[in-house]
């Protein structure tokens, strides 16, 4: 039989504010443990939250940039639970009211676009860390992250299959990103993921018995761990069995998914409204002036890339991977008004030489203005393409202009004829056997004569002017 | 019966706490005396009505977003049952 | 009399005037409490040390011509205010051992004006209670009687300042935790409106319940400290931005024209015939002021206790979910229970009393799975028309008058074993903290055998003033005797 898959994904997203989400514990990663706690955030008795309002804007940006329709009002309500890193014994989230609802994003996918509706996004408090020690019989919590904001994006069951899973992952993740707020780091955990997933008979419309998935710390492992619970399904259903509906665990190491099954218990979280906090009440103004300082998004900008530039849509799609690099490479195409060539530099050598140190382009040591001279230097046969290679390398190393550094190694190109064909007559001359080869028709030698010519020219000729002199010569008598 | 002894063992998991038999016969009879009077609100028409969660209206209290004053490693673990390290120390928890 | 006798506005006269120390004071109010903390017990624990170093040191400021509105006064904090470093408890075993790293609002506040903080008074497990019976660290009697309850939560506040132990008190109110004991120790208590008094470093027992108030010998020495412990504070989210005007130009105000609205709910039966007389008497003294009685109808009166006693146990049993032995307090075996369910519920189990087990019960069953509409939704919609009562009675009256309590003091025991009996005695108190409005408690008179007797005034949110008003003209033309307990 031939299944279909339903996927839904909650995302959580840890917001990159200064403070914590209901004191002002900073939220930043890798301090000691506890040290980045108060008695707020550690739930001592006769504390009381207070929101911050950076929390909500950053929300909303989301919201806004994923089409969902904000609600007027919004409010908080207490999550009750036991657990060690959950300092109150409930978690602050939002559940009948929340921030924002039916919204969307479009995905690439096999070369076409598709929809993934989303439920809703609310804002919520994080927990803090349990720490194992398998030597141990103790468990250990570090509640540094009690408290950070989370915002949590929950979609639709509009996503078919592991590959659209991951394209929506990453959608959401560059989005993310390029609000500013949020560092989109998986390792670390301020971007997480766990999947409803569930499949079906095809044709069908009703839903199958699902599980959730957790403990998926990368978006190799998403894909992954959802390609063998949906075979891992199938598996069950063809030999007849019944799909359990619960929670299970991506084990990276087995790349297998294992049943939590000490949590197997009904989950009663007995949700009410947090007395402690008032209702969050949205204008339209608001709306507005967050809407205001929404940047273009990274597929509006891809779009415009190809329009604008006539660049391939690949390539686009890596010069708008960040926003910075598109910025960059937005400065060099205007600069130069060469937008092709830009895109083949930036893509090409600049992004190597990032690479390599693993740099952020924010912190390029070529400016704009820089490769751009380089281009023109290029353009108006200054300097040969190959010359260029090395050229941008040392203006990385060192930050200097181009000029300085061709005028430095005495770099300029040999542009006249008449020393060129200079040249060319030693070249020939010194090899008749090669000479003879060229003129019986095998043209391939030609190569051989250019690679002669620029090794005596220490690779400072103009190669269009090498090609033209050669061949009139070679083809004299 | 509002409430039973089953549903009294259920709460009292939820709620993290535990009685022996004859707390529970008894919890079991207060309880259920205790709902049986709630029952009074059934006379109470509330069509229309928005619940109340809070006894003054207010919206939109805001804090801007400052790091302020943690406390000091020490004080934040001062009070803990069992610390080690830098950490609170609570038995093992199987995942 | 003798200084532990005195109220804050005739003490701050002999401090100012030289007539005695701040040093002086304490030392009458530590004498006294020598004498007769043994019967009272109105204190978990003394702060004998810093006291002393506090009124030194309100003794430096008032020579050097520094003082505030409560400088060098001797004042109780209920043990349910977070006092830094200073052991907090909230009567429970699961605090027992639990030192705050903060003050709350209201301690900052008072420390800001030069009060002197003689010790934490004792009070209901975590707020829970009408009669001070179920502390962990045992009761307090009523010094008007030692073998009754002094009224609950806030019972050892109240008679703290009934049995001159100090001068004034801070207690919190809940469901009537500072009205009923107030009127059943013979001082004044005033509930003010949620919002008024900062919550935070308050341990919370129901959040849109709670508030702060004081127990004062009379109604000016409560203008006084709401003065010093009203006003907005940004750590509050619930805290209201409305200035505050000063209370005590409200004392002389008289109520001439006035009128005042008597709930016929409220006249019910079981109410005790000797407080029913005493009510009586101090409608006839508004009356005899130039003030206009009037009937009027609260018809949502009979659900309240059902509203409360399900919102107060659903809040409270998410804010006591904190106490589960991790971070602070109490924990069960500690280092030898092997699993973490298990060192969950034997700590819960083993730290906190019956009453709150009884209450987090409810609490947790009427949120829980299948319920939640029926109870805790319903008791919400119920609770906006038991507010819409008072704001439709607020159009035809300035203040609303109600019995305190239905009954003086009861035996201690007495209702200890039947929880919805015990709960009755909060009957007339509960309907201010659900509509949040504020209101007061001032003795009207005794029974024959000795008992104070206390009666409530009710007003609109924010309109402390009124009831300051009103409350100093009973107290003025009522001239009801100054007694003493006898201890």
């Amino acid at each position: 039989m031939e299944y279909e898959t339903v996927i839904g994904l909650e995302i959580h997203a840890q917001l990159l504010t200064q403070s914590k989400v209901f004191c002002g514990c900073s939220t930043k990663f890798g301090a000691t443990p506890n040290s980045n706690t108060c008695p707020i955030c550690l739930g001592m008795p006769g504390v009381l939250p207070v929101l911050n309002k950076k929390v909500v804007e950053y929300a909303m940006k989301m919201s806004l940039a994923t089409h969902c329709r904000i609600n007027r009002e919004c409010s908080f309500a207490r999550k009750n639970y036991f657990y060690p890193d959950l300092p109150k014994g409930y978690q602050i989230s939002q559940y009948a009211n929340p921030l924002a609802e039916h919204g969307y994003v479009e995905i690439e996918i096999d070369g076409g676009k598709k929809t993934i509706g989303i439920t809703r996004i609310h804002m919520e408090e994080d927990a803090g860390k349990l720490l194992h020690d398998d030597h141990n019989s103790s468990s250990y919590v570090d509640m540094n992250r009690t408290g950070v904001p989370l915002i949590e994006i929950v979609s639709e069951p509009d996503i078919r299959g592991a590959e659209e899973a991951a394209a929506y992952l990453k959608g959401l993740h560059e989005i993310l990103v390029y609000l500013e707020i949020c560092d989109g780091n998986m390792e670390e955990g301020s971007f997480r993921c766990d999947a409803n997933i569930s499949i079906r008979p095809k044709g069908n419309t009703d839903f199958g018995t699902r599980t959730e998935l957790k403990n998926m710390n990368s978006f190799r492992n998403v894909q992954r761990a959802l390609e063998y619970e949906i075979k891992r399904q199938q598996y069950i259903l063809e030999g007849g069995g019944e799909v359990l509906q619960e929670t299970r665990l991506w084990d990276d190491g087995q790349g297998v998914t294992h049943s939590m099954r000490s949590k197997e218990e009904a989950h009663d979280y007995r949700y009410f409204p947090d007395p402690d906090l008032v209702p969050v009440v949205i204008s339209d103004d608001w709306i507005e002036e967050v809407g205001k300082g929404l940047p273009e998004l990274p597929m509006e900008k891809r779009e415009r890339f190809v329009r604008d530039y006539q660049i391939p849509a690949y390539d686009a799609g890596v010069l708008t991977s960040s926003r910075a690099l598109a910025d960059y490479y937005e400065e060099v195409a205007r600069l130069s008004g060469k937008p092709k060539i830009a895109a083949n530099w930036v893509m090409g050598d600049v992004l190597k030489l990032l690479n390599e140190e693993k740099r952020d382009i924010k912190m390029c040591p070529i400016l704009p203005a820089s490769l751009t001279e380089m281009i023109h230097l290029i353009e108006a046969g200054t300097i040969s393409g190959k010359m260029a290679k090395e050229v941008i390398e040392e203006m990385y190393r060192t930050g200097k202009h181009p000029k300085e550094i061709i005028e430095e190694k005495g770099m300029v190109q040999i542009t006249d004829e008449g020393e060129l064909t200079e040249i060319i007559t030693r070249v020939i001359e010194a090899n008749p056997i090669q000479v003879a080869q060229y003129r019986g028709g095998k043209e391939k030698v030609f190569g051989f004569f250019v690679g002669q010519v620029m090794k005596a020219t220490q690779g400072k000729a103009n190669p269009r002017l090498i090609n033209d002199l050669l061949k009139r010569r070679l083809s004299e008598e | 019966m509002k409430i039973d002894k089953e549903e009294v063992e259920y709460v009292a998991h939820l709620a993290r706490l535990e009685f022996n038999e004859e707390e529970k016969e008894r919890f079991t009879s207060q309880l259920d005396n205790i709902l049986m009077y709630m029952d009074k609100l059934n006379q109470v028409d509330t069509s229309g009505v928005e619940p109340m969660s809070h006894a003054i209206a207010l919206v939109n209290a805001f804090r801007d977003d400052r790091v302020g004053e943690s406390l000091s490693h020490g004080l934040s673990l001062a009070n803990a049952p069992e610390a080690r390290g830098d950490c609170f120390s609570v038995p093992k928890v199987i995942e | 009399m003798e200084l532990n006798q005195l109220t804050i506005h005739e003490l701050q006269e002999k401090i100012r005037t030289g007539e005695t120390t701040s040093v002086e004071i304490l030392q009458s109010v530590f004498n006294r409490i020598d004498a007769v903390e043994g019967v009272v017990h109105a204190y978990i624990a003394l702060m004998r040390d810093s006291a002393l170093e506090e009124a030194k040191r309100a003794d430096l400021n008032i020579r050097g011509g520094k003082i505030r509105a409560l400088t060098g006064v001797p004042l109780a904090l209920k043990d349910i205010f977070c006092t830094r470093g200073f052991r907090t408890t909230c009567g429970s075993r699961i605090l027992s051992n639990y030192v705050p790293p903060y003050d709350a609002t209201v301690v900052e506040k008072l420390r800001e004006s030069g009060a002197v903080f003689v010790g934490k008074t004792n009070m209901d497990e975590f707020a829970m209670g009408s009669s001070t019976e179920t502390s962990f660290f045992g009761i307090t009697r009523n010094p008007w009687d030692p073998e009754r309850i002094p009224g609950g939560s806030s019972g050892g506040s109240a008679a703290a300042v009934a049995a001159d132990e100090c001068i004034a008190s801070l207690g919190s109110d809940t469901g009537g935790s500072i009205r009923q004991p107030a009127a059943l120790c013979g001082v004044v208590g005033m509930k003010p409106t949620y919002g008024r008094v900062s919550r935070f470093g308050l341990v919370a027992f129901a959040s849109s319940l709670d508030q702060i108030g004081p127990f004062t010998r009379d109604v000016e020495d409560c203008a006084i400290m709401m003065n010093v412990i009203a006003g907005y504070d940004p750590k509050e989210s619930t805290s209201v931005p409305i200035e505050v005007p000063d209370y005590r130009e409200y004392l002389s105000g008289g109520i001439e024209g006035w009128t005042v609205g008597i709930p016929k709910e409220y006249f019910i039966e079981g109410i005790d015939p000797e407080v029913l007389a005493a009510v009586q008497n101090t409608i006839k003294v508004i009356e005899g002021s130039g003030g206009r009685c009037i009937e009027i109808s609260l018809p949502h009166t009979e659900y309240c206790l059902a509203v409360y006693y399900i919102v107060a146990p659903a809040e409270a049993s998410s804010n006591l979910a904190r106490y589960d032995g991790v971070k602070y307090g109490f924990r069960s075996g500690a280092g030898n229970v092997q699993d973490l369910l298990t060192m969950y519920k034997k700590t819960r189990s083993e730290g906190f009393g019956a009453e709150v087990k009884r209450r987090i019960m409810l609490g947790t069953y009427v949120l829980s799975s299948g319920y939640y509409d029926a109870y805790y939704k319903k008791a919400s919609k119920v609770r906006a028309l038991i507010k819409r009562d008072f704001d439709e009675a607020f159009k035809l009256c300035d203040v609303i008058l109600t019995p305190t309590s239905p009954t003086p003091a009861f035996k201690i025991g007495e209702k200890t074993d039947d929880p919805l009996q015990m709960y009755l005695s909060d009957i007339f108190t509960i309907s201010a903290n659900l509509a949040g409005i504020p209101g007061i408690s001032v003795p009207c008179g005794f029974t024959r055998s000795g008992l104070p007797i206390g009666v409530q005034f009710l007003s609109g949110p924010f309109e402390e003033g009124k009831l300051f008003q009103i409350a100093a003209a009973c107290e003025r033309n009522a001239k009801i005797e100054r007694r003493r307990p006898n201890l």
